[in-house]
Parts: C-alpha cells; structure tokens; sequence
C-alpha cells in the first residue's frame, strides 16, 4: 500500500495537482507578505517566558531536599526544557525566524538545549527528513532505523522486541537522535567516509559534555551551597526535566507520520516530483491532532504537523490560521486530512508498534488499502550519493561535517 | 580594556552553566542592555534639529567603546515590521571616554522609510542594534593648524563631532566652515554652529542657501577663503557636491590634503575576477563578474541573504564559506579558508565560490 504515485493516488488530473500547487504557493506568499511586528513579538516573548522559567526552576531547586521545591522546580525545569525544543530550537533552526535579519534568533547561529549539535540535525531533519517525508528508504525517521513502522519494511525477528525498543527510544530520545545523523548503516557497511564520521563523533562528544555537566555536575554541585543534601535531588530533578522533554518530544514526533492514515511512498514517487507533488505527499504523509492554544505552544505547533510539513520555514505562529485555508483545500479536492485527539492518535502509533513487530501474516492493516500496491522495501538507507539534490523551502543545513 | 573584556573568565564559567545560550542571553532578560552578544543600545531621546532632522540620542549596551574618533560613523539596525533594518549615520556627538552616550543627527529623506523612522517614530526606550564606529573621515591628531571644512545639509554631522571635539578641549586652530544649506531652516545645528563661530575667533563660518543664492561654485573659493590650498580640507556633502569638489581638488593638485565623506561605500581596486557562486544549502547558482559582490549575486540568484549595512561594518551578512577565494574590496584581502566566515557585502568572488546558505 505504499504509493508510487500521488498522483495516481488521489484520483486528481495534473491540471488539479497543479492548481493545488499554485493555491498553496499562493497561501505562502500571503504569509510571508503578512509577517511582521506581531510575529517577531511572539517569538520573543515565548524566548522571554522558556528562560524565566528555566531560570525560576534552576533557583527553586537549590531547595530541592524539599520535596515541593524539587516538584515545582522539576516542573518549570521541565516545561522550559521542552519549549526550548519545540517551539523555539526546531523552529528556529527551520529558519521560520530568519526574516526578522537577528542574529540571535537565527537558524545558522541557533544551538539547542538537547545531545544533537544543530548542524547535524539540520541534515538529518531539514533536508533527509523534510525533502524524503514518508518515503521508505529514504526518510530516515520512519522508525529512526529502530522500529519498523510500515508494512512494506521486511520483517526480521528482532523486531518481535519493538515494544520494548519503543520504551527505550521514549525515554533516550535525545541520545538516539545524537546519533541520528552519524548513519550506523553506513558505518556497519564500511561506507562511511572516516573524516566525516571523526569530525561528527568531535561534535558529538563537545556537546554531549557541556551538556552532562551543566545538568549533572555543575549544576548539583551549585545546589550544595544551601546544603549538600540538595546536591542529590537536584541532579534526580534535571535528570527527570531531561526524561519528560525526551518522551513528549518522542510523541508528539511519532504522532506526527505514524497515525493510521498518513501514508508512506516508494522510491518512485520522487522521479520527476513536481513542486505540486511534493506538496501532496507532504499532505498525504503527514497527521495532525487537535487541542487547545497551550498544547499546541508546548508541541511546537507540530498539531499541525501537515502545515508545518507543506510550509516547514514560515513561523509557527502562524500554522492554525493556515489550517483552515488547508483543510479547506483538502475537501475542495477530497483529499485526505488526518487529524484527531493526542490520545486516539497515540494510541494508533503504539497500535502500529505492536503489530508490525509480528511478520505482517499476523496481523491486518489498519490503512486503507490499495490493491496491488503491497510490494516489500528493502531495509537501510540511502547514501548522500543516491539522493535528489535539495529543495529550498525545508530550511537550511550546513554541510559543514559532510563535505 | 573594558570591564566586560577583563570579566571573560567570568563569563566563559558562567556559559558551562547556561550552555548552549551565553550568560548575556539571561542577563538581558534582567536589562536588555546587558548583553555583549550583539551590540545594542536604547533610545534615549529623540530631539528635533529641523522639521526633517533630528538627533537620536542612545545609550550603549555592554561591549560598546567610547573612543570613536571625531567624524566616524556608526551603525544602527532598528526593528521595524519586526525585520531588522541597518543604516550607518556619522555620530555628531563628541568622544569621552566617561560618556554614557552617543548621538547621531538624521535627516529624513523622502524614499527613506528607516530615517523617516529615526526622526518621526522612534519612541524613547526602543532598543536598537549598534555597530562599532568605523570610517576615516577623522580629525587627525594633532589637528592640523589650518583646517577648511566644506560641508552640504546633513553632512554636517560627522564635521559637527570634530568642532564640538576642538571646542571641548578649548584649543580651536584656524578653521573656516562653509556651510550650504537649502535655506536657514532647514540648517541643522545652526544655532550651535554660530555660536562656535562667534565664541572662536579663529573659526571663521561662511552660510549658503542655495535655494536663494544657488550652489556654491568651487571658483569663488579663491575669494572667499583666499588661501584654500594652504589648508586641508574635510569635505560633506551629497554626491555631485563631493564630485565637483573631487575635480576642482584634482586640478589643482592638492587631492592629498582632501579627506571625503560620502555615505556611501565606494570600494577601491579592480574587484576580484568573478566565477560561479554556488549556495550550497538553496542549491542556487549565479555566475558574475569581479564587480559583483556575494550579496549582491546571491540577492540576483533568489537566495534570502541576511544583509545589514551594506558596507562592511555591521557583520549581520556573515556567511561561511565553504570552498573557493573571495576577494574583500575594502583592503584586497582574499579569504580561502573553507569555513571562513566572510563578510558577503564588501566581498567578490575570485573564480568560482560554495557558500553554506
């Protein structure tokens, strides 16, 4: 049921396709002309309040031998943590913000508070995950190379122990992202280009230290000097900020391409993909979910993942307004538009996660099939080599660690 | 050295605590002044000069050095529409080392939506961007002993700075201002400027408007101020102003004792020899002459360059460079370092160039 053909797909002439195309470019030249004071003000109060919070959570937690201290200051740790993910670092380092000509607040200046150095996910993310969305072999976040999230991915006996990789990949979510964009499969098969792989790993292990010892080390050590007995909690604390930014990026992630619904591609698909197509499959790849104005705030705004995915550089800001122009589309041409509650969206992707550890004879599927179209994918990625060559609208990388 | 500068250990400490961000990104929170991240400064006070002008007075921020010489220019990006716009004005106030603040005298231009801005809409206690202050139309030290300083409109602000600079420190040599100006209105600082001439006697101050007595022609400088080619010359101006003055110079052989201000970058020596420009990360490509600067190629390719003063002083068009030779206009400097990080604005391409945007 992968789909070689969006086209084919969605029933639409190439006339239709086109005018979707033109009708979403329309839709973004709109935003881009209206960006302005109200936007720039937004993006910096929400800079304003994650760092008071970050602040107010770091002092409460020289209280932390005391448990309400270490609960509140654990909770505004943690609430800063993952808006300086979400809905500030992922953001910026799209480039939503780059218009606003601020150096501080731009995506090729941004580091974020997490194990991955920001260049390296501007490659994995921006350009591999964003350009190949959804397509099997080449977007490597189907799964992140450690589950297996699409019928059409081989089955292999180490998949029966998916339920419990998902578990690990919640709760060291950072960690597997820090790797993410070293591609073990190209280590494993030797392919990998020595120089790059020691220049990245540099990266890798300069971030990771600041990172261990500010939350760690310094940080509890600091906490000694209104009693050595916080010294301990305070470490629990930021270790537990630390897990809860990790599992509620990990979800709101999978619930963003994994959900019942959101289909994946072949390799075909990208030959010759028009502008137009490219916006299709983002609409066709990708799942929303609904909630309210602080939910989507702490999510980055990716409850409107299939905005985000169609315009990934126009601030975040500005998705809900854009999801009534798009959904509004999607029903013009009867395309599909998924969206519903965090919980039920969830519970599909874990749902997935159960059933495809099982070889698919086991198991039926819970997309809407079509015949013909159920051709098994090889499993790995690919090489830089092997790719189409880059769009300019899924924010910028530098490819400083591979050249 | 400053306290900031002297304090660095301090900082670098304190940034394995707020890493990945720097101290200054929390110490701003507590005043936005307190940052050195990027320079910045609060408006003060808007005071008017004439209708169409008006001195901006600003406070600088942490990092900011008092020592700017006497005529040079700063600049200063302000948010408007939430995009940050940069212009360099010259600082019409003098330099002390225990100043708190510097001001910039603008005049609106009619295209000119940022000066028209700076005058009209700037509320006291907006923050704004700054950049050091650069530029070699200076007061020398010691100023020489006979000085001629031709100067039209609003270039009397960076000459302003040098005569408020002798008055200061009380020893004026022999100077004769020639003032032209549309009409007494429209003169910006000219009560200041005839109270010098009238307090010094050895400041000699020539007013012109032009809109009743016509533009100075450069042959009647041989009887208004008889020894001109005994002085030099700091000249301000706009731009047929500075090319007749450049000529009249020229003739007469004394383009060694002039010293020009055109408010504008004009970038010497033969560029570099042009090639391919690649952006790496837009996948856009240009190709251009020698001429053409990597802001401007890429601004033609259709890629979102990031652009600040346009000539070479505020960083804000800092791209990497990746592979390839760029050439810097302003002192024939080439840069080849991959991962150099090169200024786009004052910089051509010398056969063919990757950048990382």
């Amino acid at each position: 049921m992968a789909i070689s053909d969006v086209k084919e797909y969605t029933h639409l002439t190439e006339d239709e396709v086109d005018q979707i195309g033109r009708e979403l470019d329309a839709l973004r030249a709109e935003i881009e002309e209206s960006r302005g004071d109200a936007d720039a003000a937004y993006i910096n109060r929400i800079i304003t309040i994650q760092r008071r919070l970050a602040v107010a959570g770091r002092i409460t937690l020289f209280a932390s031998r005391w448990k309400p201290a270490w609960i509140a200051g654990t909770a505004m740790l943690g609430v800063a943590k993952i808006l300086e993910n979400m809905e500030i670092g992922h953001n910026v380092m799209h480039g939503q913000w780059d218009w606003m000509n601020d150096p501080e607040i731009h995506s090729s200046t941004w580091e974020w508070d997490t194990a991955q150095p920001a260049e390296q996910w501007k490659h994995s993310h921006n350009y591999i995950h964003h350009q190949f969305t959804n397509v099997l072999g080449h977007d490597n976040d189907i799964g992140y190379g450690i589950l297996r999230m699409a019928r059409e991915q081989k089955w292999h006996p180490a998949n029966l122990g998916q339920p419990v990789y998902n578990g690990l990949l919640a709760t060291l979510f950072q960690w597997g992202v820090a790797l993410h964009d070293l591609d073990l499969d190209a280590i494993r098969k030797r392919e990998k280009d020595p120089k790059v792989l020691a220049k990245q790993l540099g990266q890798i292990k300069r971030k990771i230290s600041r990172q261990i010892g500010k939350d760690y080390i310094f940080f509890p050590l600091l906490t000694a000097a209104t009693g050595p007995a916080n010294v301990v909690p305070t470490m629990t604390a930021n270790m537990t900020a630390n897990l809860a930014r990790n599992v509620w990026a990990y979800a709101i992630i999978f619930c963003g391409h994994f959900p019942d619904g959101a289909l994946h591609f072949t390799e075909e698909e990208l030959e010759d993909e028009t502008r137009a197509e490219w916006y299709l499959r983002q609409m066709l790849g990708s799942a929303n979910f609904e909630g309210g104005k602080v939910l989507h705030v702490m999510s980055g705004q990716l409850g409107y993942q299939i905005e985000h995915h169609l315009f990934p550089d126009l601030p975040s800001n500005r998705y809900a307004q854009m999801s009534q122009r798009v959904r509004a589309l999607t029903a013009k041409y009867d395309i599909p538009y998924t969206t519903g509650p965090l919980h039920r969206q969830y519970g599909q992707v874990l749902r997935t996660i159960m059933k495809l550890s099982l070889p698919n004879r086991f198991t039926s599927t819970d997309q809407h099939v079509q015949p013909g179209q159920d051709q098994q994918v090889a499993r790995g990625r690919r090489s830089a080599a092997e790719r189409p060559t880059r769009s300019t609208q899924t924010g910028g990388w530098s490819a400083r660690s591979q050249s | 050295m400053t306290v900031i500068d002297r304090l660095s250990w301090a900082r670098n400490a304190g940034a394995r605590l707020t890493t990945p961000l720097h101290p200054d990104d929390y110490l701003s929170l507590v005043n936005p002044l307190w940052t050195a991240r990027e320079l910045r400064g609060r408006i003060e006070k808007v005071v008017p000069e004439t209708e169409d002008a008006a001195t901006v007075v600003i406070r600088p921020g942490w990092g900011w050095r008092y020592d700017h010489k006497p005529g040079q220019y700063v600049g200063i990006g302000i948010q408007v529409e939430g995009k940050f716009h940069w212009r360099s004005y010259s600082v019409s106030s003098p330099p002390r080392r225990d100043g708190h603040t510097l001001a910039i005298t603008v005049r609106a231009m009619p295209e000119g939506f940022l000066s028209q801005h700076l005058v009209d809409g700037l509320q006291p206690g907006t923050i704004v961007r700054l950049a050091l202050p650069a530029g070699e139309f200076v007061l020398p030290e010691p100023p020489p002993a006979r000085m001629l300083m031709l100067v039209g409109g609003s270039g009397i602000t960076p000459v302003m700075s040098m005569l408020r600079t002798l008055d200061r420190r009380g020893t004026m040599p022999d100077v004769v201002v020639h003032y032209s100006s549309t009409s007494a209105e429209r003169m910006i600082f000219r009560d200041e400027v005839c109270d010098l001439a009238e307090r010094h006697d050895t400041l000699a101050l020539h007013r012109l408007h032009t809109d009743t007595d016509g533009i100075l022609d450069l042959a009647d400088l041989d009887r208004i101020v008889p020894d001109w080619r005994e002085r030099d010359t700091w000249a301000c101006g706009p731009a047929p102003m500075l090319d007749a003055v450049v000529e009249h110079w020229e003739a007469a052989g004394l383009e060694e004792s002039l010293h020009l201000e055109r408010f504008s970058l004009k970038l010497e020596g033969d560029g570099g020899e042009g090639g391919t420009l690649r952006f790496q990360n837009s996948g856009k490509e240009i190709e251009v002459d020698g001429a053409t600067t990597v802001l401007e190629a890429g601004e033609q390719a259709g890629v979102g360059m990031p652009y600040g003063c346009r000539m070479g002083i505020c960083h804000t068009c800092t791209v990497t460079l990746v592979s390839g030779t760029v050439r810097d206009l302003r002192n024939g400097e080439e840069h080849d370092d991959s991962f150099d990080r090169v200024q786009t604005c004052v910089t051509v391409p010398v056969g063919d160039c990757t950048l990382a945007i």
